[in-house]
Order: structure tokens, then sequence, then C-alpha cells
């Protein structure tokens, strides 16, 4: 019997009621009383010198009440990045102001270059149209190459080029790693793209900003990930406001992938607006300019090579990575393509050498930061495909191939810096064996033939490092924060509870799942615990949602808080039983003296705790409320197994996905409705890179997907059932749940499969066709098979 | 500035709109109609879908001024007498067919009217349907088993809740 409470059950979700009802509360369903609209005045060219902005006009249109250019922004601080790589000679980054609103020279298209709050949207939309700008044009700079190449314009006049580091990670001696390649039996080189996305979760941002008078005290609204990182990177190093007078509340969030971490300008501007303007100040990203505004995906052109024996066992990897920044550093970006995914390029294998190079790259274009997966879907992507070329190569079983090179010893540390403290690859790919009926194949593969398509199949496995991850680690690596989280367990005098969690939850089911745990451990029906998150107001502390931390690092501070809690409630326990507390047990919410049939139950300790009349008040304090920081003692390492079978149409080049399979080690499972639900959602944005989408920019630095009727989102019929399994649970060995986190493994282990099982097919019909670059449309498909 | 009337779930609501006001603010910020949602400027994403006269439309493609008189059905309006989940919700509910909500309420209309027409759909026939509909969060798998099981079909056989 599948159990019904608890760790391990799968409850309905309780936050489905309010959002099947229409009674969620999304920021832009908050309106605040008197509030003004902003509309920002957008750049439509990517380079160019703002010479002159006229404003007089649009200021005496109606409804106006104040209009701002990058000058009423000169005095407050750029937006900062939060993670300062040392590059290849022991140098920093380049790191240049990113402006609020553009001070002087635009450098993307969709860079804020004034802003008018009116009365209502209209009349902001009506007057910044009477605005009068007076550029000068400039080259763009948009491919990679070209921006580091002598003569280039520069993004940044004042930086000394449009290299933002140069970085190598893993073995830097480049000799030894030469000599490996010179002595290997086989090298397999590949050069390809990983395309650039853009998130889109379906809630556009939204910001609004509140003064008030009489407290001095700011209120901003915000579809954010993580409100206390943006209350701590706007209070200190953009507006100069002091913490403590300043609340950030991310109430329903409709959804995030990543681009809802980031500090961004227009959460800064209402904040600071609000005060200037004596009003609340809210905006409402139009989807239009959220695919010009919120930071991109993705976007690294690669050369990987690996190195194998005689044997067919990986004996070095080599990559060089171009990795786009865009326009500034957004706030993890100069992260994504050094820290995390550099680290992941040992992927599940045991090759002894391996070493990377990233030169990251200023152009005109909207800044890059993480996109689900961040760093580790790139990592990926490259490794697994290069194993299956070398497998095409020499004539090896792509799987037999993967097999052999496992890493099966645990602990292990990698060339790259990680320590994997568990797994099992062979259970893995074992399992994912069975579910996608690897046996069965060839028969389908006849099925499709008989019916003009061609059949392909294609493997890929995948790690990732989640719950990032040690504070003093990543420091030293150049974050500029911790990356621990907090949580607060209150405990009413009633029995009920409260716990305030650091994580966010923007569609992942923190307020089921986070109760299934605090009720287990206490013996409590799960309707007794309700969680408060998204509120700096409410909430002491938190990092927030990313990376798949929330129940890893969240997750173990709520359950050191929830310890805490019940040493005290033994403690009460033990004083109202005259017992000692070391003979206390607490199971099914009863308090038992060991050995005796003398009990209390959970809410007499809890009445106690607040009505202290019999309480050794000499020794314990009254009351029941324990806050917990947790820092995680290394990454988690979700890892698993992935298999695609694609159907091409040979006279189109349409690829449809019939199966996608996939089998995962998540440790142990809170929730398994809502990880399958983790699971699925990544596999679809992962088909969705592989297949449909592409943020494409032309010369001049104009994003022509711009829109969803360019920008291809995957649909409901671009995707098949997915098969997914997690029985293969080898728990994570350093935090209390041993759990590993779920969120991103899905888009990370997809896109290879995809790609893997269209060459798959195209050899079938004999097309010497090694690599497509993503996304696989019908007329790349179609140009490989027939070029 | 002109006065607009209609019947919204059942009961008479009447608000100001401009000449190009959009169904979907009339009902968000004049009515407080806030479950209906806007995702996109180009009537791709279907987070707005609602009922007019019974048909499902995208509220942001329809000017507030021509569903004057209309009878409106949306998400606010959908649960059972009682106030519990209809048959549609409760399927979403328990198939995990929703993660962030943002979409749901146009994914919920719109499953709503395809059932009405085609009351035991195909899985092709669902995920052809919901072409109006984008939603980023769950890879549409338990949507569109939320659907068929709202529709009465047994999918104890599709993998994975
Ligand atoms: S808001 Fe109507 S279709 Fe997107
Ligand atoms: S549930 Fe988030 S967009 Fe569908």
């Amino acid at each position: 019997m599948p159990k019904d409470n608890g760790i391990g059950a799968s409850p309905k979700r309780r936050e489905d009621v309010r959002f099947l009802t229409g009674a969620g509360n999304y920021t832009d369903d908050i309106n605040v009383h008197g509030q003004a609209h902003v509309h920002f005045l957008r750049a439509d060219v990517a380079h160019a010198t703002i010479n002159s902005i006229d404003t007089s006009a649009a200021e005496a249109m109606p409804g106006v009440v104040k209009i701002f250019t990058g000058a009423d922004f000169a005095e407050v601080g750029g937006i900062p990045c939060g993670w300062g790589v040392t590059d290849r000679h022991g140098n920093p980054q380049q790191e240049p102001r990113h402006p609020i609103i553009a001070d002087g020279t635009i450098r993307h298209v969709g860079e804020i270059v004034a802003a008018v709050v009116a009365d209502t949207l209209e009349q902001a939309r009506d007057a910044a149209e009477a605005i009068e700008l007076d550029l000068g044009d400039k080259p763009a700079v948009v491919d990679m190459a070209a921006a580091l190449g002598d003569g280039s314009t520069k993004v940044h006049e004042d930086l000394t080029s449009n290299l933002c580091y140069d970085w190598v990670f893993g073995n830097d001696d480049d000799a030894a790693v030469q000599a490996a390649f010179d002595s290997a039996a086989h090298v397999t080189t590949l050069e390809l793209v990983n395309n650039r996305l853009v998130a889109n979760p379906m809630e556009p941002r939204v910001a609004i900003g509140e003064y008030s008078r009489g407290s001095d005290e700011y209120t901003l609204h915000t579809t954010s990930q993580n409100p206390h990182v943006i209350r701590l990177l706007m209070c200190a190093f953009v507006l100069g406001l002091p913490e403590h007078k300043v609340r950030v509340v991310a109430p329903d969030v409709g959804g995030g992938f990543g681009s809802k971490i980031f500090h961004y300008a227009e959460e800064a501007f209402c904040t600071h607006a609000a005060k200037a303007c004596g009003r609340a100040v809210k905006w409402t990203s139009t989807r239009s300019e959220a695919f010009i505004s919120d930071a991109h995906g993705r976007d690294h052109v690669t050369k990987i090579e690996l190195a194998l024996d005689a044997d067919n066992n990986f004996t070095a990897l080599r990559t060089n990575t171009l990795a786009n920044m865009g326009a500034y550093l957004s706030t993890f970006s100069t992260s994504v393509p050094s820290y995390l995914h550099g680290t992941l390029m040992a992927g599940n294998y045991k090759t002894p050498i391996v070493q990377v190079n990233v030169k990251t790259v200023f152009t005109n274009t909207v800044p890059v930061d993480a996109y689900r997966g961040a760093g580790r879907p790139e990592a990926t992507f490259q490794l697994e495909r290069v194993i299956d070329k070398a497998a095409r190569e020499l004539g090896a079983d792509p799987i037999a191939l993967r097999r052999q090179n496992f890493i099966t010893q645990f602990p292990y540390e990698t060339p790259v810096a990680l320590t994997y403290d568990t797994g099992d690859y062979v259970a893995t790919m074992d399992k994912l064996e069975q579910v996608a009926d690897v046996a069965g194949f060839a028969a389908r593969r006849a099925e499709s033939e008989a019916k003009g398509k061609l059949r392909g199949f294609g493997v890929n496995c995948y790690i990732e490092a989640c719950g990032i991850a040690p504070s003093n680690i990543v420091g030293m690596l150049g974050a500029r924060a911790g990356l621990y989280d907090a949580a607060t367990v209150r405990v009413n005098a009633t029995g009920t509870i409260s716990v305030f969690v650091g994580a966010h939850s923007h569609g992942q089911g923190h307020e089921t799942s986070f109760p299934q745990v605090v009720a287990e451990m206490i013996g409590i029906d799960e309707s007794m615990v309700d969680i408060v998150h998204g509120d700096t107001g409410r909430v002491p502390f938190g990092m927030g949602t990313y990376g798949s931390r929330s129940i890893a690092v969240c997750g173990s501070a709520m359950v050191r808080a929830t310890e805490k809690i019940i040493a005290k409630a033994k403690k009460i326990a033990a004083h109202l039983m005259e017992a000692s507390d070391a003979d206390i047990e607490l199971k099914d919410g009863q308090f038992t003296v060991a050995g005796t049939d003398k009990s209390v139950a959970w809410g007499d300790v809890t009445l106690t705790a607040y009505v202290p009349h019999n309480y050794p008040l000499e020794e314990l304090e009254p009351g029941l409320e324990e806050t917990a920081f947790y820092d995680p003692a290394n990454f988690t390492y979700p890892a698993g197994a992935y298999a695609c079978e694609v159907e091409v149409d040979p006279d189109t080049g349409k690829v449809s996905i019939e199966r996608f399979s996939a089998a995962d080690d998540f440790g142990n499972i809170i929730n398994p409705m809502i990880v399958d639900g983790q699971v699925h959602g990544g596999l679809g944005q992962g088909i969705g890179q592989a297949l449909l989408e592409n943020a494409a920019y032309d010369a001049d630095g104009q994003l022509l997907s711009a829109s969803f009727m360019d920008y291809a989102m995957p649909r409901a019929d671009d995707v098949p059932f997915y098969q997914v399994d997690h029985s293969c649970q080898t728990p994570c060995t350093h935090n209390p749940l041993g759990v590993k986190g779920c969120g991103e493994a899905g888009a990370i282990g997809s896109p290879p499969a995809v790609v893997n099982a269209v060459v798959d097919a195209l050899q079938s019909a004999g097309k010497d066709v090694t690599h497509i670059d993503m996304p696989l449309s019908p007329a790349r498909v179609w140009a490989a098979m027939n070029g | 500035m002109a006065k607009v009337s209609m019947t919204v779930n059942g009961k008479a609501a009447s608000g100001e709109a401009e000449g190009r006001t959009l169904l979907s603010s009339f009902l968000r910020e004049e009515l407080g109609l806030t479950g209906t949602h806007v995702g996109c400027d180009t009537s791709q994403c279907g987070a707005c879908v609602v009922h007019v006269d019974g048909k499902a439309v995208k509220a942001c493609t329809m000017l507030a001024m021509e569903a004057d008189g209309a009878e409106v059905s949306t998400i606010e309006g959908q649960a059972n007498a009682d106030g519990s989940l209809n048959v549609i919700q409760q399927a979403f509910q328990d198939h995990h067919g929703l993660q962030c909500g943002f979409c749901t309420p146009g994914m919920v209309m719109s499953a709503a009217a395809l059932l009405k027409d085609n009351p035991k759909p195909s899985e092709a026939e669902i995920r052809h349907y919901l072409e109006g509909n984008l939603c980023r969060c769950t890879g549409y798998h338990n949507i569109v088993k939320a659907i068929m099981a709202a529709s009465g079909q047994d999918v104890s056989s599709i993998a994975a809740e």
C-alpha cells in the first residue's frame, strides 16, 4: 500500500484548489490604492549613443506623473553581478556598470531608455510616444567570434575588449593534455551550438513599488524566485536603502525556470519611483517586453574533443567554449559557463584528464543567465553528443561504450573539482533499458519503415550538481553570497505549525511537500502544518529556489529546526511526566516514557509551552519556535539515463518524438507525484530546446524570434506521454533527508537523447550525418539529409 | 468610456470600458475577476480563455464592448454549486495537471469546451485541441491525462502520475 501521509506519499496538492478556482494571488492580481503605472520606453536598436532625450512634450501629456531617464539614476548603483570569476591568468572578470536606465549608451534592443509614470497605463504609453530621442547609431556586436576579433566595436568603451573572462578549469597543463591526445588510439571531435533560449514562464514579470512616508518603509511586490536575495541586492548595491526598511513579497509566481532569480532594473525602478512619485508604481511586462528584457539562457558554441585508448576507455576530454553574456552581467551570469558547467564535464565517466576552456563574451544582446539546468545542460549536451559520435566512429554500441566508462566507486573525486558522494549509473542504465524497451526497438523501427518513416533511438546519461553548496567553497570560487538556507518552525499553542521557509514555490508544490516532512517527523496529520514563503516581512531569511535546491537545502534547514522543536518538546513532556528527557520517545504525536505506559499528547505539550504553569521555567524558555540555518556539506548529485525514440519524415524532415523514457536517481523522494511532474516539465523544455526553440538575432542585433508567433514553444502535440521511473535511489549521504533534488534533471538530460536519436534515424537510411545543431527544425533536418 | 454590461458566471455585471479595452482587461481590472490570466500579447498562449455565449474565446482577442449583453463564464464560475471542484478541476488536481497554475484557468476552460463537443476525446484529439494553450511547467503529460480522466476514460495504464 502506498502511504497516504508523510514522506513518500503523494497527497493531492493543497495549492491546486486556489489555482483551479481562479483564487490564486499572482502579482498582477494585486492593485494598490492610488497606484500609478509605468511604461518603459525601450531601445529598438542594439547599439547607439544617446545624444539627447527630450521629454518636454511627453511631460505635458494627460495623466503623466513623472518621466525618468538615465540621469535620474546616475547617483544610484548599477545592478550587481553575484559571481566574480577569476581568469586563467589570475585576473578578475571584466565587469561593466549595469545601469537601471541606459546612461548615455544603448547596448541591447529592449534596454530601458526612459520610464513614463502616469495615472493609467494607456496614458503612460501614449506619452512615451511623444519622447524625442536623438541617437547616434553604432555598429552592433552580435557574433561572439567576431566580437573577440581585433578591431571589433566594443560593447563597453571603458573595458579593454569584449572578453569578460578567459577561463580554464580541470587540468590546466596544456602540454600534458595534448600528450594524452597525441597518445590516444582514437580522437573524436565535434563542434556544436547550444542554442540560445528564452525561459518564458507563462506569467510575465510584474513589479509594484510602494513607499510609506509615515514609516519610511518600502514594499516591493515582485515575481521572484528569491525575495530575500532581491531585497539584499537592491538595498545594498543599487538603491542604498536600509534592508530593515524594505519588504519584498513574491506571492503566487507563475513559473520561473531561472529567469525570475535575477535582480532586474524594473524592480529597483518601481521601488525608487514609488518614493519619487509619492504613490505606488506598478509595472506588468507584456510578453513582447519579456522577450527583450528577461535574461536569456544557454548560447554556447563549443568544440569538444574526446580521446580513447585502444580498448575504448576514455582517456582525456578537452573543450573550448564561447559563451554569450549579452550586453551586461546579469546576477548569476558569470557562474553559469564556468563553475556550473566546467565542474560537470566529467559526467558519469571516469575520464582521468579533463580540461575545460571558456571565453565569455559581451555582445549587443539581452543579458544571458541561468535557465533550467544552467551550465549543466550545456555540459551534458557536449559530452553525450561526442560520446555518441565516438561510438559511431568506432562501431561500438553507444550504451555499452557508456557502461564501460561509468564511474562505479563512490565517493569519487572528479578531475573537475567535485566529489560525487553516491550514485549507481549501472542501475539507472539497467532501468532505462527496461523502461525504454530497448529490446523492442528493432520491431518498432520495422513498423515505422513500413510506413515510409525513419526511426531512430538515442540514449544519454546525465549528472547534475544540485543544492549548491558549501558557502565557504563557493565563496572561494567567486560567489558573492552564501548558499545556505533557513527555516523557522513556529508551533502554536494548539499544536498547529507554521513553517517559514526561505525557499520559494512557483510550481514546485512546496506547500504540499514540505509539510509532509514535518508531519512525518512529529507524527501528526499534514493538515496541521502550513508553510509560509515568499515574503521577507514574514520569513526570517532565505536564499530562494533555483538549482534544484529547495528540498535538499531548505528542506534540511526545516528538518534541523524541527529537530530542535522536538528536543525542546521532549523536555517539556519529561517535566509533565516527571521523567528524564532522555527517556522520552515521540511517535504518532504522542510522547511516552520509554518502557512505561505514561504518555502526553503533542497538543498537551504545545499548550504547556504557551501556558507554562507547570513548566521548568528556570531551565527552559516558554514558547515553541525554532530557527535553523543549513549550509550543505557538498552538492547533491542526481543522475540518470534517458532514451528518446523519434520518427523522421524523409520527405519533409519533420521529427516526431514517439517515446521518451527517463530513469532517474534522485535519492530519497518526499512526494513521487510531484517528482514525476518536475521531470515531465523538464522533458518538455528539453524537447523544446532540441526541436523547436531558438532565440535568433540578426546581424543588427534585432531579436527575430521575439514573440510566441516566432519563438516556437513546445505545445501539447509536440510531445508524447513520457515514461518516467525513479525507483533507483541512492540516498544523498550528507543531508538529513537523503534527497538530491529533481527540478532540472529533465531539461538537462533530454536534448542529447533527442539529437542522438535523430542522427541514428538518418544514419539508418544511409545518410552520412553526424550532427545537426539544435533546434532540429524540419528545414535543418531536411537540409542535413539532402546536403 | 462607455458602460458595458454582461452576465458573468450567471450574475449581471457591468463596468466602464474604453473602445480599446479588451475583454481580458475588463474582467480583471473592472470586475476584479483575476482568475483569467494574460500570458501574451499575440493571442498564442490561451491563459485567458473564457466562454462567451457557450464558446471558448481568448479574452485577449475580444473587445469588452463586443461582449456587451453576452453570457460570459470564467474560471471563477466553474466549481460546483456547493463550492467543490467540478469534474475537470478535480481531475486536474487528482492527476497533478498543474504546477504554477498560471496556464490552468485557460486549460480548464478549454478542456470544458472540448468535452462539450467531444465527450470522449482521444489523446491525439486532446493534444491537437490544446494547440492554443501553452503550459511551460507540466510538459503537458498530466494535463492530457487529466482531461482523459475527466471524460471518464481509464488512464491507469498511462505511465506515472
Ligand atoms: S493572453 Fe490571450 S492568448 Fe495569451
Ligand atoms: S502550470 Fe505553469 S504554465 Fe502550466
